[in-house]
């Protein structure tokens, strides 16, 4: 849609309370609002009785820089922040089932250990993978093995935690790349043979 | 210990606990089981409504009346639907009220059961949170978090759907226990936290041509008295919202008017020449802002509010302070610098003189300016004032001179027709001694008037001035300015006989279609120990002016030729 090209992507997390009802109360915000929640990954937290939620919302420029406060007017919400700006790591988890034959197969189990996929089940006529990984990632792979034959893609959609701090005293999700480091530079992003884009 | 009640008693012993002496309601099957047991608690007074929709404007009028709690109760299905219009009214004006609804028996939820709906799903967007009840245990608890919510924070209404087999059940019900709060999600922001505080006033300092734009949240917060003492200490005029009208005295020499769409053209254009606006507990509402780009480009902004969601929604601010604007203004006040600014001050002073927008047409006619100019008079601005929206309002909110804090009752945010009915028997509720006008257009009155029924029945001398133009006056306005004049639907030609009505409903009725009888009119209301209805026949077509049309800005203010 054209419409879309205008839309801001942007990752937040939140914490819920884990009852019935709560997702509806989010989704329905965010229908109100005009956002298009493009991923979602909802599990239990560490906190009994509460869940965590990663989501990828998209959005007019001026309504997802809300997202994050309107999120935190519902009252199961304890709390959501916009990572998207912030110093974090994500992945999603992809199961991608490819149609093989005895000639191709070799070549999407080569592909596979490139990627660092697990081979997760082998049928006469297919091979199903377990990617996880940023999204360019996943993208690439399925990319490449579109020309095979894809009988199915199943992705979870993103997940994200802020890094933890380097220095003590300090919060996590902070960028640190204009410090003195005194062991090097770490890595930012891990580059993965053949892929662009982060893991 | 606690008490071993059923459901229906112990939603009663919890409403007791919370305060409540009112409820606005209308019986029906899933809800019975609630009005079985009413009769034990003759402290809690029911008032009958016509219809749902009455029974939450009421609480509606109630709640913004007292600055308590209103409750509504209301049954499955139908009445519970009837009840979304008031809800989302509550909604957008952030009026607290509890909405108590009859769901069917929990094992008929979810089976397109006689009169189910699935109320807390249809009321989510109207709602600041809502309940579906399914374990008797819960319905103290819920009950005391529900008002909790409702009348903490950002108020609005809260809706707690009990089944019917809920209500019946016996549990226990353990004050001590049920009250206690547990909302590890809910933050109820009171002061603000000093940095946001000094770069505010630092601002303020700072200002040449600062202004305030006083909101609903000055009532809610009942910050009267803070936002006089910082506007005179640092000589700060003070443009009141449509929503914050009467929370600062219009008689005041640095009172402005209200602004926007249809405001005091100098309100609007004293906001457009500042250098600074300070939104104290105003959200910058469309009707204000009209085209964001073009809107007060010159000043800076300060936005204060307790949500902190409204922080940048509608405008870009310089400064934010989130927090209870009572207690804001408190902390804003010493740190403020003694004001003088008489440059500033004679600049607004000049505008209300250059842009007289108070205009009365001089056809000989009689005009909805002239009865609402004449209930000011008579009144001295001490009336308590409920209308709903469209030009009565408007009139209303330009020609009423309002002296008393809270006494302006208006649907502002969703512009309900028909609010102005209920609301002002829910207001003549909360305050006995007041004397409460509802002006009312020909339409809105229409849409409630079953309500004078209860007005009737529970004795409420309530006055409803009608300003009947027999006509949709601001649909018929609209179509005229924005539609090519093509009228169409805005017209009524068979209006019942208001006078004959209001003897029907066993009321006082009087017809005025001459400005000379306005003010004894009125005063002949005034004096009626019962409910009134004065049907003022008014010029058939009037438009309200000023104007700046919807999307617009200061450029395209429309002021009245005539004046």
């Amino acid at each position: 849609m054209s419409t879309q090209s205008k839309f801001e992507a942007r990752t937040v997390t939140a914490l819920v309370e884990d009852r019935p009802g709560v997702l509806a109360r989010i989704a329905g915000l965010c229908r109100r609002r005009g956002l298009n929640i493009a991923s979602l990954a909802v599990g239990r937290s560490e906190n009994p009785g509460l869940s965590r939620l990663t989501f990828v919302l998209e959005g007019p420029p001026s309504v997802v820089d809300q997202c994050a406060a309107q999120l935190e007017r519902l009252v199961n919400v304890i709390e959501a922040h916009d990572i998207t700006n912030m110093n974090h790591i994500w992945r999603e988890l992809a199961l991608v089932k490819v149609k093989t034959t005895a000639e191709t197969r070799v070549e999407v189990l080569e592909l596979s250990r490139v990627f660092r996929a697990n081979i997760i089940d082998i049928g006469a006529n297919s091979v199903t993978l377990e990617l996880t990984g940023g999204r360019e990632k996943i993208d690439s792979l399925i990319t490449l093995l579109d020309r095979f034959g894809i009988i199915e893609v199943m992705r979870t959609g993103r997940v994200a935690v802020l890094r933890g701090t380097l220095f003590e005293g300090e919060e996590d999700g902070q960028f640190q790349a204009n410090r003195n480091w005194a062991n090097g530079v770490p890595h930012e992003y891990h580059i993965t043979p053949g892929v662009s884009g982060s893991v | 210990m606690g008490k071993t009640l059923t459901g229906g008693d112990i939603v009663c012993e919890a409403l007791l606990n919370e305060g409540v002496d009112i409820v606005f309601g209308l019986p029906g099957g899933a809800i019975l089981p609630l009005y079985g047991v009413l009769g034990r608690y003759p402290e809690l007074r029911h008032v009958l409504v016509r219809h749902e929709q009455g029974a939450a404007h009421a609480a509606d009028g109630y709640a913004r009346a007292s600055g308590k709690v209103g409750v509504a109760f209301a049954t499955s299905g139908p009445g519970a639907t009837n009840l979304i219009t008031g809800l989302a009214t509550a909604m957008m004006d952030s009026v607290p009220i509890v909405a108590i609804t009859g769901q069917v028996g929990r094992a008929a939820i979810g089976t397109d059961a006689f009169q189910e709906t699935d109320i807390t799903g249809a009321t989510l967007p109207v709602t600041k949170h809502n309940y579906l009840i399914t374990r008797v245990e819960d319905v103290g608890a819920t009950v005391h978090e529900a008002f909790h919510i409702a009348r903490t924070g950002r108020p609005g209404p809260v809706l707690i759907d009990i089944p019917k087999d809920v209500m019946q059940e016996v549990g226990t019900y353990d004050y001590e226990r049920d009250s206690q709060i547990n909302l590890p999600g809910y933050r109820i922001p009171t002061a603000a936290p000093d940095e946001q505080i000094d770069a505010a006033v630092k601002l303020i300092n700072e200002a040449e041509r600062p202004v305030f734009l006083a909101g609903h949240g000055v009532i809610i917060s009942r910050a009267f008295d803070e936002l006089k003492e910082l506007a005179e200490k640092a000589q700060i005029p003070v443009v009141t919202t449509l929503l914050g009208i009467s929370g600062f005295p219009e008689n005041h020499p640095l009172h402005v008017g209200f602004p926007g769409m249809h405001g005091e053209a100098y309100a609007s254009l004293a906001l457009d020449d500042s250098d600074l606006i300070i939104a104290a507990g105003s959200r910058f509402d469309d009707r204000i802002v009209g085209n964001v780009n073009e809107f007060a480009t010159r000043s800076k902004k300060i936005h204060i509010d307790i949500d902190p969601a409204e922080i940048g929604k509608a405008v870009p601010v310089d400064a934010a302070v989130v927090g209870n604007l009572k207690h804001v203004l408190a902390q804003m006040i010493p740190k403020a610098n003694r004001g003088s600014r008489p440059e500033w001050i004679r600049h607004v002073e000049q505008l209300k003189s250059d842009h007289p927008s108070l205009h009365i047409p001089e056809t000989g006619n009689l005009s909805g300016q002239h009865v609402v100019r004449g209930l000011s008079n008579v009144t001295k601005g001490n009336a308590i004032i409920c209308t709903g929206v469209g030009q009565h309002q408007m009139w209303a909110a330009q020609h009423y001179r309002f002296t008393e804090p809270n006494s302006w009752l208006c649907s502002g945010g969703l512009g309900t027709m028909g609010y102005e009915v209920p609301s002002a028997i829910g207001a003549q509720l909360a305050l006995p001694e007041s004397l409460v006008w509802s002006i009312c257009g020909d339409g809105g009155f229409q849409m409630t008037m079953m309500e004078l029924a209860t007005a009737v029945e529970n004795r409420l001398p309530v006055k409803y001035a009608i300003l009947n133009n027999n006509h949709l006056g601001m649909i018929t306005q609209w179509q005229e300015l924005f539609y090519m004049g093509d009228t169409q639907a805005d017209a009524y030609t068979a209006n019942p006989d208001f006078v004959k009505l209001a003897d029907a409903f066993g009321m006082k009725g009087m017809r005025v279609d001459d400005i000379d009888d306005v003010e004894s009119a009125i005063e002949e209301a005034n004096a009626h120990p019962g409910p009134v209805i004065v049907d003022f026949v008014i010029e058939k077509v009037e438009h309200v002016y000023p104007m700046i049309p919807a999307g617009g800005s200061i450029k395209d203010l429309m002021e009245d030729t005539r004046v």
